[in-house]
């Protein structure tokens, strides 16, 4: 967007420029509103989480429990040592890096020849591949949870992980992104005697780092966070879950310590902030990219 | 492509090498293998599943599945709770409007170059990179009957019946966890409407200003047309998201009280899973009803916007 500066008119009558004014103000107050819902849970949740639980407060104790009079950092330690949560921090690390360097393999490999190659099947492979974006796959959870049971991997990361690692979106984004990689420079390597895969992963993927990023990010994140398929996959090894499924489990256990609760929370919560934050950009960007 | 070049692309099947094709095959592989096997596989599966009659044991462990044509159909529209939770699914279908709306006005009010609008799209998108289980945990504190939706509704004076518990509540509970879904959603659709306001031409609004229209009839008579395409793509991403409602529901009531929440995947899930039946056969009858309804809900949604919008390319 072309940040267009307008003129100062100096002509205004007073009354339209009070007008505009209001108008502005009245945007910001909106914009605030909004605000405050979107991250109300969050300020809260902090607040109790750096409570100092000894002094007797209550969370539920307005507006004295939003703004905490003794600060501290012990309800994470708390939470850390009692509730084992390096164990689960562990298992969510484990999972999430296996998705997304799973996910990277496999869209990679599959998109070069759908964005690089002409040959028999092409146009139906990716036919059948755009298909799974629209298929309702309501009954698909129960079939993969019996056929990881016969391969012997429910009750494992890697059962949680295969199933998700080929998706539509990963092998879109990496084509997009190869398609844009210049042919001469392909050919080139090629006259010099580069084998595919060497072409692959010396020229497509350093050219292609912003996608890879940008699809690294999204998996992450939504790995990190994913609740319903981890904790069906993992129903019978609750040791093996990720924080995500063990911060509920968390809550039931300490029903009657909201400080501890939320401490685990926020130690769940804090990496994907962070990414978040540091990738906001690929993020916003790469929704947008789903429109145009 | 210019016609030089196109009479050098290679178009009949002869002129593909085997080499590229053996290649591509190779490299598409554990691509396709894990479609078929967690995809497609499933899928029909699945669906054969569900004119069976299978389970009774934990991973259907002992007995094949056995075929019983449309018995599991007949014995869900008998089941009063196969029907509260289909009818709640579809009842949930109201968030869709409410979302698409609010999503959108959002959008407008961030999308100007004013100081601060950075923070203000950042910020709103953090509720749509927040875990379910972590949304559920602050929520649930919120909807506390000791909590803050109660503390700011009385302070107020909005609370004429006093306190009330919302995840408890039958009449509140299915709204409680619908506005969880909005909260988790509404910053989602904003970055996609933001992307198709950028898209407009900026004369077409300054020409409209300059013909002394309002901003609200710059919105109706601009801004709304403009945004079809994309109004289609979330409307139509919102409305089966809003029939597959699952996670909210598991985590914040598991479909109570009095199964008013009990949506119509909560029943997939818990048929299969909760409890000592798992009746898969059932559970995935139940999972092709949905889908059917998540299908028929989409070629609606093109339809609408197709017939609205009939000069369209």
């Amino acid at each position: 967007m072309s940040a267009v500066t307008r003129p100062i008119v100096q002509t205004v009558p007073h009354r339209r420029s009070n007008k505009k004014a209001l108008r502005l103000v009245l945007r910001y107050v909106m914009l605030t509103v909004v605000l405050i819902f979107a991250v109300f849970p969050f300020v809260w949740t902090f607040a109790i989480a750096i409570t100092d639980k000894r002094a007797g407060t209550s969370i539920y104790d307005f507006p004295a429990s939003l703004f905490p009079k003794a600060v501290t950092l012990n309800n994470f330690l708390e939470v850390y040592r009692t509730f084992e949560l390096g164990k689960y921090v562990w298992n969510s690390i484990s999972i999430t890096a296996l998705t997304v360097v799973g996910t990277l393999i496999v869209s990679a490999l599959a998109a070069y020849p759908l964005a690089r190659f002409r040959f028999p099947g092409r146009n139906i492979i990716f036919a059948i591949i755009v298909a799974t974006l629209v298929l309702p796959g309501e009954t698909t959870f129960i079939v993969n949870t019996l056929t990881l049971k016969n391969m012997g991997l429910l009750g494992t990361h890697l059962g949680v992980v295969i199933p998700t690692i080929a998706g539509a979106f990963g092998i879109f984004l990496m084509r997009q992104a190869f398609l844009g990689v210049p042919t001469a420079l392909l050919e080139a390597a090629r006259l010099d005697g580069a084998g595919e895969m060497t072409i692959l992963t010396r020229i497509m993927l350093p050219l292609s780092k912003p996608s890879l990023a940008a699809l690294g990010i999204f998996t992450l994140v939504g790995t990190w966070n994913a609740y319903f398929w981890p904790m069906l996959v993992l129903s019978a090894a609750p040791d093996k879950a990720p924080l995500s499924v063990a911060v509920l489990r968390l809550k039931g256990q300490f029903n009657y310590d909201p400080f501890n609760i939320a401490a685990g929370s926020l130690i769940m919560m804090l990496p994907v902030l962070l990414v978040f934050l540091a990738a906001q950009r690929y993020f916003m960007k790469g929704m947008e990219g789903a429109v145009k | 492509m210019t016609r030089a070049q196109r009479t050098q692309t290679p178009r009949t099947r002869s002129d593909f090498s085997w080499r590229d094709t053996l290649m591509s095959y190779a490299f598409l592989a554990p691509a396709l293998i894990l479609l078929t096997l967690f995809t497609f596989y499933p899928l029909a599966y699945g669906s054969y599943l569900g004119f069976t009659e299978y389970g009774g044991a934990r991973f259907g462990q002992g007995l094949p599945p056995k075929w019983i044509g449309i018995e599991n159909f007949r014995t869900l529209f008998a089941d009063p709770l196969f029907l509260t939770s289909l009818g709640n699914s579809v009842k949930y279908l109201v968030v869709v409007p409410v979302l698409q709306l609010a999503s959108l006005a959002v959008a407008v009010l961030v999308n100007k170059n004013l100081p601060g609008m950075p923070f203000f799209r950042a910020a709103y998108y953090v509720p749509v990179v927040t875990s379910i289980s972590l949304a559920a945990v602050m929520w649930e504190w919120v909807y506390n009957k000791d909590g803050t939706l109660n503390w700011v509704l009385g302070a107020l004076h909005l609370l004429p019946g006093g306190a009330v518990g919302w995840l408890n509540g039958e009449s509140t509970a299915f709204w409680a966890v619908m506005l969880v879904t909005f909260w988790r959603g509404f910053g989602y659709y904003m970055v996609l409407y933001l992307a198709g306001l950028q898209g407009i031409p900026e004369e077409l609004e300054e020409a409209a200003v300059l013909d002394g229209a309002s901003a609200w009839q710059r919105f109706w008579q601009i801004t709304v047309p403009m945004m079809k395409p994309t109004i289609l793509l979330c409307s139509l991403l919102s409305t089966i998201a809003a029939l597959r409602v699952l996670e909210e529901v598991l985590v914040l009531t598991n479909g109570g009280p009095l199964n008013s929440t009990y949506t119509a995947l909560m029943y997939v899930y818990s048929k299969a899973f909760q409890g000592f039946n798992f009746d898969y056969g059932l559970a995935s009858a139940a999972g092709l009803v949905v889908a059917v309804v998540a299908l028929a809900l989409s070629v609606a949604n093109f339809r609408l916007f197709r017939d609205s919008d009939g000069d369209d390319k």
